[in-house]
């Protein structure tokens, strides 16, 4: 009896974070979407110092297809499509990510404490959330860059802002939900101050649901920047993103489809690494999860 | 600590007419309806006295729990924790006394956080009330956990791969952690396996012997509290009924709705089942949301007359100071005997 239950116990208990680690190593979907993120973030922080001058004009091999000399072809002023794609990444990628964890971090708190508390404080924001959330993500996006001004830190501004009604209505469902918990109750009883209790119950258990958010939002924020400079309510022409080159290569899909082939691609594979990336880890992170 | 040092002079808990009412139905209209969970009730328990709860569901005894926790705020009436009144503290003015009560759940499913190593769990308390060193408190838990009987490879788990039983061992540890001076212990065994549910009764027995805390056991099962109450209290209907030494409860059961629930028990000694006749009472517990005059078993006692049905009777002594019942039939003579009726 006591040799079977012994048996059980592993001898020494791992810590946790390889706990996390090795349950997200064990889902082979997971590491692809690491591996898809990773090697974007490469090609923006690397790339750019590999390839050519993305602004240098070659006459000579204008809209040329994809060779050897340019992997991925040149667009419509003989420019490289890789060094634009590889230099597009970093404006893309700083667009999408930290416009979503200004979101999260703003959202998160102002949500949390807004459903552990309830009150006129909840009652106030709750209106306020209701109002932002009528308007569509980009058009409200949009709209605040159209006041904000054509630059990266205002797309990167009207992006977070307009993420964070819809974060505040999670983080605010979350705390209801967890507040409710008899585990909460033990807490209380425990001794422990509200702070301690927001952070060391209630975010835990519900930061499987922001990193599902995170992981959708992400790509959404890429999207929404290309479609910002799409617009030319972002990152202005000469500079490089993935919604300009996007922009650029309309005009010429049907001589040069690979202008709009490659810049695609690249939003599209980003969008599925951060969702398989997210989806891995909000596994992982489930201390209910096998193994 | 404000702990009195004068000893048995001061009770751990002194509740006086406890009230809880939860107002449900819309402020706007009428129908605003008043569930009376608790309707006025007296507790006192002694220093290292462990006092069982006993009624149906429903019956409020979770109520009275949650209040003298301060996991709720009373409607009305007196709480006394070491003689200290805790019925309106604040959150935050509570919160140093939460050294001297603390709580264990029905469902260790539920009361743990699942984000939490049974490590950190237990530790909690001594964290948030600043005890000791790091290393202090880690040889505080380990000490704490091998009191509960808890294997010390487990400490670095998860609640969810633990056994119902293990949790419930958690919770124990984590509620005696700071040797707090009251124990409320909600159902604590009522969510597991027969054959759990004596070791643990059983480990509550050996930390009582040990550590000394009094204890207020809530239960819906008369055979758990015979097994580990001192003082037995019977509530029905938000109201106490009937309250006595463990002793006189099952030998000399005086309410009728204490004797009716009492030939209720199963009994593994056929011999005692067959003397004994059961009493079957017509109907269900009454809503609490419902004002009833008078007692409030009157609508299911079998030997209820006009007086009550109209007038609410005390819970008072009436041959012996120990045995204090709220019933009109009952005196100083005698009380009725169900048992002979049914037989009649």
């Amino acid at each position: 009896m006591t040799a079977a239950v012994s048996a059980v116990v592993p001898a020494r208990p791992r810590p946790q974070w390889r706990r996390i680690a090795r349950r997200f190593l064990h889902r082979p979907m997971a590491i692809v979407g690491l591996v898809l993120v990773l090697a974007f973030i490469a090609l923006a922080v690397v790339g750019p110092m590999l390839t050519s001058d993305p602004d240098l004009q070659d006459f000579q091999v204008v809209l040329s297809p994809p060779s050897l000399a340019h992997p991925l072809g040149t667009d419509d002023l003989g420019r490289d499509v890789l060094a634009r794609v590889a230099n597009g990444a970093r404006v893309s990628l700083l667009a999408g990510v930290v416009s979503t964890a200004i979101a999260l971090v703003v959202g998160i708190t102002l949500g949390l404490i807004s459903g552990f508390y309830r009150g006129w404080f909840d009652a106030v924001l709750g209106r306020i959330v209701d109002v932002l959330l009528a308007f569509p993500f980009l058009i409200f996006a949009v709209g605040l860059a159209a006041i904000l001004g054509a630059s990266l830190t205002n797309v990167i501004a009207a992006l977070a802002i307009s993420q964070v009604p819809a974060v505040i209505r999670i983080a605010r469902g979350e705390a209801m939900s967890i507040r409710d918990q008899e585990y909460v109750s033990g807490a209380i009883a425990d001794g422990s101050r509200d702070g301690a209790i927001i952070l060391k119950y209630v975010l835990p258990n519900a930061a499987s649901a922001f990193i599902v958010q995170a992981t959708v939002a992400i790509p959404a924020a890429i999207i929404g920047e290309a479609t910002l400079s799409f617009l030319g309510l972002g990152v202005q022409p000469p500079n490089a993103s993935w919604g300009i080159l996007l922009t650029g290569a309309q005009q010429y899909l049907a001589q040069a489809p690979y202008l709009a082939v490659f810049p695609g691609l690249a939003i599209a594979l980003t969008t599925l690494g951060f969702n398989l990336l997210g989806d891995g880890l909000r596994d992982a992170l489930d201390p209910k999860g096998h193994r | 600590m404000s702990v009195p040092t004068d000893g048995d002079e001061v009770p751990v808990l002194e509740v006086r007419g406890l009230v809880k009412h939860y107002s449900s139905g819309s402020r706007l209209t009428r129908d605003r309806r008043v569930v009376r969970a608790v309707d006025g009730i007296d507790l006192t328990i002694g220093r290292g006295e462990i006092v069982g709860l006993v009624g149906e569901s429903g019956s409020g005894k979770s109520t009275v729990g949650k209040c003298v926790t301060r996991l709720t705020t009373p409607t009305a009436g007196t709480i006394r924790l070491l003689g200290r009144d805790i019925t309106h503290l604040s959150r935050a003015r509570m919160r140093p006394l939460r050294s001297q009560v603390h709580v264990v759940f029905q469902d260790p499913f539920s009361s743990l956080n699942p984000r939490m190593t049974v490590e950190q769990i237990v530790s909690e308390p001594l964290k948030q009330h600043g005890v000791g060193s790091r290393r202090d408190r880690e040889s505080t838990v380990g000490e704490m956990l091998e009191k509960t009987g808890l294997a010390r490879e487990l400490r670095s788990r998860y609640p969810h791969e633990l056994s119902g039983g293990q949790r419930q061992r958690v919770a124990l540890a984590r509620a005696l952690v700071l040797r707090p001076a009251l124990v409320v212990a909600d159902e604590p065994v009522s969510a597991l396996d027969v054959s759990v549910q004596a070791s643990i009764l059983n480990v509550i027995l050996d930390l009582q012997a040990d550590l000394g805390f009094s204890c207020l056991f809530i239960t819906h099962e008369l055979s758990v509290v015979e097994f580990i109450s001192d003082r037995i209290a019977v509530m029905y209907l938000g109201k106490i009924m009937e309250e006595t030494t463990r002793e006189r409860l099952f030998r000399e059961p005086q309410h009728p709705y204490t004797q009716a629930l009492l030939s209720a028990a199963p009994s593994a000694d056929p011999a005692a089942v067959r003397a004994q006749e059961r009493i079957i009472l017509s109907g269900d517990i009454p809503s609490p949301a419902a004002e009833l005059p008078g007692c409030p078993f009157h609508t299911r006692c079998p030997v209820a007359v006009e007086r009550c049905r109209t007038e609410r009777p005390a819970l008072t002594a009436k041959a012996d100071p120990e045995h204090r019942t709220a019933c009109h039939l009952v005196t100083a003579d005698g009380a009725p005997d169900l048992q002979a009726l049914a037989r009649a």
